[in-house]
């Protein structure tokens, strides 16, 4: 394995594996600072056990998000020593205003509402948890502002071969930016509610403090089904920019490799064999393409081999394929997810309406299993977009090939890959352990940091209590 | 006329001030849960007393590593990809302790509460350290070429000198921690506290002396800047003078202050030495990065100095609010949340 494959490995590894906190945190955070601000306007203790609750569950969570944050910022350096030398100037700039805005009013905020219920007035502690959620929030849009930018390179002109910055309000408006941003939001919005309906259906169906969860469902639902309508029409959104920023990712993400013909149809489920750029076998809905693509049905997308052509002649020799199994399969895993998560909340809600949940057990199942469902979407729509820009880092201005350090050995890469995968298991194995003895636990409590006295007589610490 | 790529290394030099002073104590606090405590509940206190700060404190260290990718791109990639090895055993040791002070208190038992004790333990032991030998090995020189690309051996790491460095930021910070607990706990773990400080100076008088002294001879702290590095010694040794007093009548606010002067005095005047130098290149000096040569466009830095300067004061107000919501020592009663 060359140093270029072990550090896209241990890249993408890395940012997989914080963007399966981050939704959640996002997303958990919104609904925490709901429920709590129900507890202050409605003042009944039922809306308190909720914030505390999930709460918890949002701060294991939101601790591995921080910690594997740091690696993300730590690694442009370390991996992509090259690239942070040609764009730093312009990327640099929303990493630094992303922590001196947002990091510090997360992390502040957060301790102070973690350990102040009873040291500050309802409304100033109900302030500090909406401070946190807006600062995720705030976290979310410039890092992908910066991630725009290498999608669509804007705001910039190219100084003694690096790209400096000329217009921070065109980094901030950019068109890719516009789409993503939301789409993102949307989805980690979805990630929460869906984490939430899933383990509320948990306890329902165990008969565990049903009010609780059955309220909590409720908001969940809500949230569910507006982020799943979010979700599809800023993704739709995208992919109608996609056809005039990079038509590349988008025919790829079909399987597209001759021009579609007007109108276009779109590939359900396709047989690719990349090698010889074909597809064995397809089935095609008539028109939808045309439709994902102009918003009318009719017009051509065009296909891999015209677009390659096209970019050789404007960028010199090279592949500038993306992997298209990938990338195609991304974006269905994305967008099916995607459909299913909205017929599930607006199932739920109508059940809910009803009352008839109790009654439906193959639902209340069935939401346990939808957790997974925006982890997996989040997952895919991240491997759609950074697969599908490839070979590019900077779309149109650098290769990932450029993009790695030099003076890296592969043995350090491998050393890190393999330390690093292993923590994130270490990591992910607790997570999961904690949360299920959370939930298992319930929402009745209050939490006691610190365990009490050993009641082992022979061990030495037992008589210092 | 103040040139912005100058503004720019105060700027860092000032985040990294912040980051030592303040996780500094927590790094120290984080040491002493195995080194000070006696029992799980004198061990809860102790992270109780950072518990609402720590991640606050951190941050002060990613906004530096965001400052520098933003103001000097070529120091950030230089740094981060020439010290491969030791920033992956920070990263190891700042995602272990970061975890550690969540999950602990989570699962009723003595053995998960104990592993996590240690994460913890190393997790406050090992950035110091390395931020130490990284300091001092950058001042005394790493074989940069041409290119600014940094391939060093196993001896530009860990040599006699860097590792001087290192020992003697983990002492700082540990004694800076140790004079936290005074003020932030009562009775019994409050005095051990302030012997155990009464005690630690010494060693940490002994480390820095060590120190100043290997770097009269390992670098040029004392030659390129010496109208100002010297009288800045001369302060670091004061303040160390003055805690050693301060300790002794306990009079734990003011040692607490001192040993914070300490600290900010030493990474100011490595910072001072360094100056206009971001890292010295021992192939030669045409190789160093400056921040003349390191440093970003015109454009980015008037957007990030006014950035800054707005928001900068927002952020060091309502950390000091978080202070002072949690102004009263921690204690047996402080155990929920
Ligand atoms: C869409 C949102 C999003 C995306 C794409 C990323 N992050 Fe992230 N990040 C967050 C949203 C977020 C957050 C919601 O603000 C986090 C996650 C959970 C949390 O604890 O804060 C966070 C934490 C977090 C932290 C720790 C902050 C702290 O100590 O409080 C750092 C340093 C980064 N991130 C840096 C990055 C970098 C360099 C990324 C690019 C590869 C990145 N994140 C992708
Ligand atoms: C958090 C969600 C994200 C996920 C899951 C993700 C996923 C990935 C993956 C899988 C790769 C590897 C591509 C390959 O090797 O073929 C990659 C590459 C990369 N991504 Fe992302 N990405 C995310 C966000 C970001 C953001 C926000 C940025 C920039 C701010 C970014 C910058 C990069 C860079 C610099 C590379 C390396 C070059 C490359 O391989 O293309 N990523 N990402
Ligand atoms: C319902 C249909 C959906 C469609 C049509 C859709 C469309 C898209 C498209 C076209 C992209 C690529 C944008 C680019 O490369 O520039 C994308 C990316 C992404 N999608 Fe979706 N999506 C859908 C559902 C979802 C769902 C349900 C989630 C998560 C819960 C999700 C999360 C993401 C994420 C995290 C990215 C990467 C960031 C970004 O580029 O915005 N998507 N989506």
């Amino acid at each position: 394995m060359s140093e270029l494959v072990l550090a896209r490995l241990q890249f993408g590894s890395t940012t997989i594996f914080h963007f399966l906190f981050v939704p959640l945190s996002i997303g958990l955070v919104f609904m925490v600072a709901v429920m709590e601000t129900m507890y202050v306007v409605k003042n009944q203790e039922v809306y308190k056990k909720m914030a505390k609750f999930w709460g918890h569950l949002f701060l294991i969570n939101f601790a591995i998000g921080v910690v594997t944050g740091i690696l993300q910022e730590f690694q442009f350096g370390m991996n992509w020593s090259e690239y942070s030398r040609f764009v730093g100037d312009v990327f640099g700039a929303p990493l630094a205003i992303e922590a001196l805005l947002a990091f510090f009013m997360e992390s502040t905020f957060l301790g102070i509402w973690i350990f102040g219920w009873d040291r500050l007035s309802k409304k100033v502690h109900l302030a500090c948890i909406w401070l946190v959620s807006l600062g995720t929030v705030l976290s979310a849009f410039w890092i992908l502002a910066a991630n725009s930018f290498m999608q669509e390179p804007v705001g910039f002109v190219i100084n003694n071969g690096r790209a400096e910055m000329n217009d921070l309000f065109a980094l901030l408006t950019n068109p890719q930016l516009l789409v993503e941003f939301p789409h993102t939001i949307f989805g980690a919005l979805a990630t929460g509610a869906f984490f939430i309906g899933g383990v509320s259906t948990y306890k329902i169906m165990k008969k565990q403090e049903v009010h609780i969860f059955k309220k909590s469902f409720d908001i969940a639902m809500v949230v569910a089904l507006i982020a799943g309508m979010g979700v599809a029409f800023s993704g739709h959104a995208q992919a109608k920019h996609l056809m005039e920023s990079q038509p590349m990712k988008m025919a790829a993400s079909e399987g597209l490799w001759e021009d579609s013909g007007d109108p276009a149809a779109w590939t359900m489920f396709a047989l690719i064999d990349s090698e010889n750029k074909e597809n064995s076998f397809e089935i095609k809905i008539p028109y939808a393409l045309s439709y994902l693509a102009y918003e009318k049905f009719k017009g051509e997308v065009p296909g891999m081999n015209t677009l390659q052509a096209q970019y050789e002649e404007k960028y010199g020799e090279g592949n500038y394929i993306p992997p298209v199994n990938t990338t195609f399969w991304s974006f269905r895993i994305m967008a099916g997810t995607g459909i299913a998560m909205i017929f599930a909340a607006a199932l739920g809600l109508f059940y809910s309406f009803r009352e008839k949940l109790d009654a439906n057990r193959w639902f209340l199942k069935g939401m346990t299993v939808l957790i997974a469902f925006p982890f997996l979407a989040n997952t895919a729509g991240w491997i759609m977009t950074e697969i599908g820009r490839q070979p590019w880092t900077v779309f149109g201005l650098m290769t990932t090939a450029a993009s790695v350090s030099p003076n890296v050995s592969k043995g350090s890469l491998l050393f890190s890959l393999i330390i690093f995968t292993t923590m994130y298991a270490v990591l992910a194995g607790v997570l999961i352990y904690l949360f299920v003895k959370e939930i298992k636990k319930g929402a009745d409590h209050d939490s006691v940091i610190g365990h009490s006295a050993s009641v082992d007589p022979f061990d030495k610490e037992a008589y210092n209590l | 006329m103040i040139v912005l790529s100058e503004l720019w290394f105060v700027l860092v030099a000032v985040l990294f001030i912040g980051f030592f002073f303040l996780e500094g104590f927590d790094f120290g606090v984080g040491m002493s849960v195995r080194l000070l405590a006696r029992d799980d509940v004198e061990r809860r206190i102790m992270i109780n007393t950072i518990g609402p700060f720590w991640d606050a404190n951190e941050v002060w260290l990613i906004t530096a590593g965001g400052a520098i990718f933003a103001a000097f791109p070529h120091w950030y990639a230089t740094m981060f990809s020439g010290y491969y090895i030791p920033f992956v055993f920070v990263l190891i040791a700042l995602i272990g302790r970061g975890v550690a002070f969540e999950f602990r208190g989570k699962v009723d038992s003595r053995k998960w509460a104990k592993t996590w004790d240690w994460v913890i333990f190393f997790g406050s032991l090992l950035p110091p350290f390395l931020f130490g030998v990284l300091f001092s090995s950058i001042l005394r020189g790493m074989p940069i070429d041409k290119n600014m690309n940094l391939s060093a051996g196993f001896s530009d790491f860990v040599n006699v000198y860097s590792v001087t460095g290192g020992i003697t930021v983990t002492l700082l910070c540990l004694l800076h921690g140790a004079l936290f607990l005074t003020l932030k706990t009562t009775s019994e773990i409050r005095k051990r506290a302030r012997g155990f400080a009464g005690r630690l100076i010494w060693v940490v008088l002994a480390s820095l002396t060590a120190f100043v002294s290997l770097s009269a001879f390992e670098t040029d702290l004392f030659t390129v800047r010496g109208n100002i590095t010297l009288p800045l010694v001369g302060l670091i040794v004061a303040s160390y003078g003055l805690a050693v007093f301060f300790i002794s009548k306990k009079r734990d606010g003011w040692s607490f202050a001192m040993t914070g002067a300490g600290i900010a005095l030493t990474i100011g005047m490595i910072f001072t030495a360094l100056f206009p130098r971001v890292m010295v290149s021992s192939i030669q000096s045409a190789y160093d990065l400056t921040v003349y040569n390191a440093s970003s466009g015109d454009y980015s830095m008037k957007v990030m100095t006014i950035v800054a300067v707005s928001l900068l004061p927002f952020v060091i107000g309502y950390q000091i609010w978080s202070y002072y919501v949690f102004r009263k020592r921690v204690d047996e009663k402080d155990l929920t949340y």
